[in-house]
């Protein structure tokens, strides 16, 4: 990337590569939170809904996972995925594919203990009503989870914003190689550490801007939301 | 509705990450080098050249030459491209690379203050500099990473008859971290800092800062590149490997090297043919 | 081909039935007999067991003692009864929404949800809600609709919690006539009151419970006229019974 050319005309300009490194940010994060989402709202509803022995802890469990440290669980992956690892035939250490698996373990107790608090709520107030309508346990789910939509698409949010604003688990499992796994964190980490200040606060500006509009959904998700539930 | 068209545009957009051809297939290497090596710039202006002229797209996993050894020593990277000769011929001696070959070297630097507490600016002998750091007890930040220039920061305070380990005091402090982040802590701490010059040219966060002492011989940075032994590690894409090597080490490839400048100075010094390098 | 019996729920028969939660016993060896016919009327103070005693019947709790039957037959599943809980809980969605999710659950074919839906918001005096959110209803308007939603199921017996304690004179009337004309149509009606002129107005039978027990079963007109156990009595003189 060019070095003397000032963040902010960077920024408008649509420089190639620094599009490149936010479209990459966008897409491992967004990735991460489907997979995360396609883990964890099952898991979620199946802990919200079920009643079996050992059933708090798991709940204690849950809510605590949603501070994994990112680092820990780069950390983790990376022995996973080295080739002296377990998995090291898959050849996924230092790719994008990486940095996947690495966020959406991050993030999935995220979605899974924000979706069982949302669903058991919800559940606690459908319970009798649903009984007395005689809908089976399919059903159930269902329609907790599309009458708490919104609150789930908060969860999602929530899950994505924090995949997007990681650099630990990324840059040890990715590697921040230039041009393929290099995300807007893990570039502001580099340019950072070379001194480069104002390029790195031109990512910084980007991504603040991601997050802000994420924020944004989250909070017109919550409105409509309210809207429709009151 | 909502999710699922959000899941669908997801899977979309994640669909041409997520299936792209598996890494083993595609004509790519993974190249383990320094953090030092990739701050300076050089690979951004030599690897494009290389893939034009073979297709072959070299991925470089920046870490210390410690760290970078290792990635090599497990499987991770296909080459190593470090700067520290005698853990490169322990490399190759253990078995975990084929052969190693000089490329090239550039030089350290030891940076200080404009205020120069240790009053060393200008001298052109490092070890009288290092020891009259030592005994003023003026603010030095040492990288304590692993990495080649540690290692060569190590062997300086020892060609200058200290023992650190044992002697530093609170004057010495070691950041772990590479070194831009060195450079970094030590523009604001105003302390002295050995550097590359090729990190120390591009770095633009200099504040008070300067080179202090160069010149001297033992302030020579030698790089050698590996080839990961495929006999320990079947994966290692050794045809693509060995001809990033032997790029490296031609005619063409020394004048790539020899030919990156940053304002106007060159950085790094072609030596493959140097006898003992 | 033996031809299946069509599955009917009355009469529901509690015989000796007992429950008891966590040592506390709520339903004391209740025996009952609900047969169809004209509305039969739970009346007693708080804490009688009213409620426990209308969900038992309905089939969301099991006793503890005795047997529920309904129909000749232990275990049929609930398509043919329905209940109006005393809080009713609307779905986060329209009225119409609401109804449409109690007739899909009902096994109502798709084609036929609409005419239905707007049938029964007219029914309870509804008519031209049904894009409203449910929840935005006012609480007798929330009352008609969790009616309607009980009847999408097309019930042989209706059980009523309270479904006139939060409301005005006005909304008591109106769903007062819907019951009156849910009755007249066949329909099972199975509810509990404080309001002892409400007793009076729907009854068919009227049960007196007290302390989990059933004190005394009479129709209206014996009841009010000429109740014969002593509670009956301080009871419809209006004097509490603890």
């Amino acid at each position: 990337m060019p070095q003397d050319v000032s963040a902010l005309q960077l920024v408008l300009s649509g420089d190639p590569a620094l599009f490149a490194i936010v479209r990459l940010s966008v897409v491992v994060s967004l990735s991460a939170t489907i997979g995360a989402a396609v883990i964890g709202l099952p898991f979620g509803a199946l802990v919200a809904l079920t009643r079996f022995p050992g059933r708090e802890l798991v709940v204690v469990v849950m809510n605590a996972l949603m501070g994994l440290p990112p680092v820990v669980v780069g950390l983790a992956v990376y022995l996973m995925l080295s080739r002296s690892g377990p998995l090291g035939s898959w050849g996924l250490l230092f790719t994008p594919q990486a940095m996947v698996i690495a966020q959406t373990i991050l993030i999935a107790p995220i979605i899974a203990a924000l979706a069982r608090q949302t669903i058991e709520d919800l559940w606690v107030e459908y319970r009798d009503e649903l009984a007395a309508m005689d809908v089976g346990p399919a059903g159930r789910v269902a329609t907790l989870i599309w009458d708490a939509r919104f609150s789930l698409l908060t969860a999602l949010l929530a899950g994505f914003g924090r995949a997007a604003a990681e650099v630990g688990a990324v840059i040890i499992v990715g590697g921040n190689i230039d041009g393929f796994t290099r995300t807007m964190t893990t570039a502001i980490a580099l340019e950072t550490s070379k001194g480069d200040l104002p390029l790195a606060m031109g990512l910084g500006m980007v991504l603040i801007a991601i997050v802000v509009l994420v924020n944004a959904a989250a909070w017109g998700a919550r409105r409509a939301g309210e809207r429709l539930a009151q | 509705m909502l999710t699922r068209r959000l899941a669908i545009l997801g899977a979309c957009l994640a669909l041409p990450l997520l299936t792209q051809a598996a890494p083993a297939q595609d004509k790519s290497i993974v190249v383990a080098s320094t953090t030092s090596t990739q701050d300076s710039g050089l690979f951004g202006h030599i690897l494009p050249l290389f893939k034009a002229k073979t297709g072959i797209e070299v991925r470089v996993v920046a870490q210390g030459t410690g760290q970078a050894l290792d990635t090599a020593r497990r499987g991770d990277a296909d080459v190593a491209f470090v700067h520290a000769k005698a853990q490169e011929e322990k490399f190759v001696a253990d078995g975990f690379g084929v052969k190693r070959f000089p490329v090239m070297y550039n030089d350290f630097v030891l940076i200080g203050p404009n205020s120069d507490p240790a009053g060393i600016k200008g001298t052109s002998d490092i070890v009288t500099a290092l020891q009259t750091i030592k005994a003023k007890a003026a603010p030095f930040i040492s990288r304590g990473d692993r990495s080649g220039t540690h290692a060569a920061e190590l062997e300086l305070w020892k060609a200058a008859g200290i023992h650190i380990p044992k002697e530093k005091g609170p004057w010495y402090k070691e950041i772990g971290q590479g070194m831009g982040a060195a450079l970094n802590v030590a523009s604001a701490s105003n302390a002295y800092v050995l550097s590359d010059r090729g990190t120390w040219i591009s770095f633009k966060n200099r504040g008070e800062l300067d080179i202090a002492v160069a010149g001297d011989k033992r302030l020579f940075n030698q790089y050698g590149v590996m080839l990961v032994n495929p006999a320990k590690h079947p994966h290692v894409k050794k045809d693509f490997g060995q001809a990033f090597i032997d790029w490296l080490v031609s005619a063409e490839g020394q004048k790539a090297i020899a030919d990156y400048k940053i304002d106007g100075q060159q950085l790094f010094f072609p030596n493959t043919n140097e006898p003992g390098a | 081909m033996t031809m299946r019996a069509p599955i009917t729920d009355v009469p529901i028969v509690l015989d000796a039935v007992s429950l008891a939660v966590r040592n506390v016993t709520i339903l004391d060896n209740i025996s009952l007999s609900l047969a169809a016919g004209a509305p039969t009327v739970l009346i007693g103070p708080n804490g009688a067991g009213k409620t426990t005693l209308l969900r038992l019947a309905m089939g969301l709790v099991a006793p503890t003692r005795g047997r529920v039957t309904r129909g000749g037959r232990s275990d049929t599943p609930p398509t043919r009864r329905a209940i109006v809980f005393q809080r009713p809980v609307m779905l986060r969605r329209s009225a119409g929404a609401n109804l449409r999710y109690a007739l899909k659950a009902a096994g109502v074919p798709r084609a036929d949800r609409q005419k239905r839906v707007e049938e029964l918001l007219a029914l309870v005096g509804l008519a031209g809600l049904a894009p409203r959110a449910a929840r935005k209803l006012s609480g007798g308007e929330q009352q008609r609709l969790a009616l309607a939603r009980a009847l999408a199921k097309d019930p042989q017996v209706l059980f009523l919690d309270e479904p006139t304690a939060s409301l005005d004179p006005a909304a008591t009337k109106s769903v007062e006539d819907v019951i009156r004309a849910v009755a007249a149509r066949g329909i099972k009606v199975v509810m509990s009151t404080h309001d002892l002129g409400e007793a009076k107005r729907i009854a068919g039978e009227i049960v007196l419970m007290h302390r989990g027990r059933i004190v005394e079963i009479a129709d209206a007109a014996t009841f009010f006229g000429n109740p014969a156990t002593p509670e009956a009595r301080r009871f419809v003189a209006g004097e509490l019974l603890v």
